[in-house]
């Protein structure tokens, strides 16, 4: 069934939209990530221009995460304390962000940019992924009882003052190193235009420690306040954010999600690392790819606004 | 509608006579439909262009043979066309052309090759053909046309020309009889919105006899057109209503879902 869409225009067929928007949303749910890093290269292959999907993937990936959020809190797997410090820096973060995003712009290079941070950021965070899922694995194999590894945890960043204590997920932290992963967060976000939902997560995990029960959950809460913001900041400055196409990817992502939070709690932990892991490895790679290899076109068009 | 669209063809051809006095032949030329409407099932749309051409006493009685050349314009925009080389290992985007004001949509359609209608002088002065098609560009400090063989100019034609958003047919246009002759102008599904400029040139033994205009508009009506504008110019209200739209899906299919 093709529909025009009204921002975006051009004409798409609903259920290869709701297809798309099903598939990334059960991996979102799944892994608790946004799925911004998935769905927007998705869409600008359907033929969608790149400034709509990029605007437009941000209220499908905070209607996934608030999904997700809303049954993840039902389990009590959301550190609320946590994620309200990680947010007053996601939000100085975004604001930094967006200032250098307008800078990179006017140095002519931005697309480079954007293209070399995703090789390097999601091949890096997807091979470490990997290779600690993949030894977590081998050590179950080899029967070897998993050392309940906290003796890191009081490394330099607990030697920091202003603690506090995060009731549901256990730990007692400074608020400094919970800030500083918002701000890089916010601003990696805002610069690359994405969630960062799979960056957060190991982050979480390895430096501050946090549970693995209130990881996902927490940082869902993130994704779904940055994005909405997002959609706010698009839909008043570009004017770019296709309704339609964004209420068609809600509606696959939202339940997408549903089946992939339930799959998420059937898997370990450890294979849901690897998994996770291989995943934005592959994305990395085939970035990467497109970079070194002798593109099929040498020439690209765009169009420089004011169509009238 | 026909009404209007004669006395717009009558306005039109009283300009051309004001024009080239001594010029014996009329164009009388009507679009299939002047108003194309986009709608929630529009996946692009074929017009269709007719007209005949009118002698009168004056006409010359050896000019039989006419060829027609039709040119359909679309809305006009600043593109820049980039060039990828590598360096450094991977490919980057170093050199770039701006071209300014040219057509998005561009076809040419004739009854047969614009060689055999007129010199290699003339298509140029008529612009006939995408060879022949003046693409303004900005070179440093300089506006101008370059070269057809030009690497950006015609990979920039290229890739209009796959997308079918750029095209020529030297055989679309077909005579009827001598006098009357008919043309499709196929719009693909992506053709932008806007008005659509429709020029019809009458030549005569490789030369121009007259030409004549006319043209129609592709615009978005009912919902397209609301959604289109409020999120222009409500961009804060449009914003936040797609913002709450995400969190009433997200609230839905949580209570939809919900196991227990």
């Amino acid at each position: 069934m093709q529909l025009y869409l009204p921002i975006a225009d051009i004409p798409v067929n609903v259920f290869l939209i709701l297809a798309m928007g099903a598939a990334v949303g059960f991996v979102s749910g799944m892994f608790g990530i946004g799925g911004g890093f998935l769905m927007t290269p998705l869409l600008i292959f359907v033929g969608i221009a790149p400034a709509v999907a990029v605007a437009s993937v941000a209220s499908h990936i905070a209607a996934s995460s608030f999904s997700g959020a809303i049954s993840y809190w039902r389990r009590r797997a959301i550190d609320p304390a946590l994620a309200l410090v990680l947010l007053c820096g996601g939000t100085i973060g975004t604001a930094l962000g967006v200032w250098t995003f307008t800078l990179l712009r006017s140095l002519g290079q931005l697309d480079l940019m954007i293209a070399l941070s995703y090789v390097v950021l999601l091949s890096t965070v997807g091979a470490l992924m990997f290779w600690e899922g993949l030894r977590a694995i081998l050590r179950v194999r080899r029967g070897v009882a998993i050392p309940m590894r906290r003796s890191g945890s009081h490394g330099w960043i607990h030697g920091l003052p202003l603690k506090m204590r995060f009731k549901r997920s256990k730990i007692y932290l400074s608020v400094i190193p919970v800030v500083v992963v918002g701000v890089v967060i916010g601003f990696i976000g805002a610069v690359m235009g994405i969630g960062g939902g799979f960056i957060l997560i190991p982050i979480m995990i390895y430096l501050l420690r946090v549970p693995t029960s209130t990881v996902i959950g927490t940082s869902m809460v993130l994704t779904l306040v940055t994005m909405a913001f997002a959609t706010m900041l698009h839909a008043v400055t570009n004017h770019l954010v296709d309704a339609v196409l964004a209420l068609i990817l809600m509606v696959g992502g939202v339940t997408g999600a549903q089946f992939g939070a339930r799959a998420g709690q059937k898997i370990r932990g450890e294979h849901l690392r690897l998994l996770l892991g291989l995943l934005i490895l592959a994305v990395g790679i085939r970035f990467a790819i497109e970079l070194v290899i002798r593109p099929d076109d040498l020439f690209t068009i765009r169009e420089l606004g004011g169509a009238a | 509608m026909n009404a209007r669209t004669s006395f717009g063809a009558v306005l039109v051809l009283s300009t051309i006579f004001a024009v080239f006095p001594a010029r014996a032949e009329r164009l009388i030329v009507s679009v299939s439909n002047h108003r194309v409407t986009v709608t929630p099932n529009y996946s692009g749309e074929e017009l269709v262009l007719f007209g005949s051409v009118e002698k009168d006493a004056s006409t010359p009685a050896s000019r039989t043979n006419y060829d027609l050349v039709v040119t359909v314009s679309g809305p006009r925009a600043d593109m820049v066309t980039r060039r990828k080389e590598r360096k450094f290992g991977i490919w980057i985007n170093t050199d770039y052309r701006q071209f300014l004001k040219v057509p998005t949509y561009l076809a040419l359609f004739s009854n047969r090759p614009f060689d055999a209608i007129a010199s290699p002088e003339v298509q140029r002065r008529q612009q006939l053909g995408l060879n022949n098609v003046l693409l303004t560009q900005r070179v440093g400090p300089d506006y101008a046309d370059v070269v057809p063989n030009d690497p950006f100019r015609s990979a920039f034609v290229r890739l209009r020309s796959e997308h079918g958003l750029y095209r020529e047919a030297t055989s679309a246009v077909t005579f009827l009889t001598p006098t009357l002759f008919r043309t499709g102008i196929p719009l693909p599904a992506e053709v932008p919105i806007g008005t659509y400029d429709v020029e019809i040139k009458l030549f005569s033994n490789g030369a121009l006899v007259t030409r004549t205009e006319s043209a129609f508009e592709i615009v978005k009506v009912g919902f397209e057109q609301f959604v289109a504008t409020t999120a222009r110019q409500n961009g804060f209200i449009y914003g936040l209503f797609t913002a709450f739209m995400a969190l009433m899906t997200g609230w839905m299919a949580s209570i939809v879902f919900r196991k227990d």
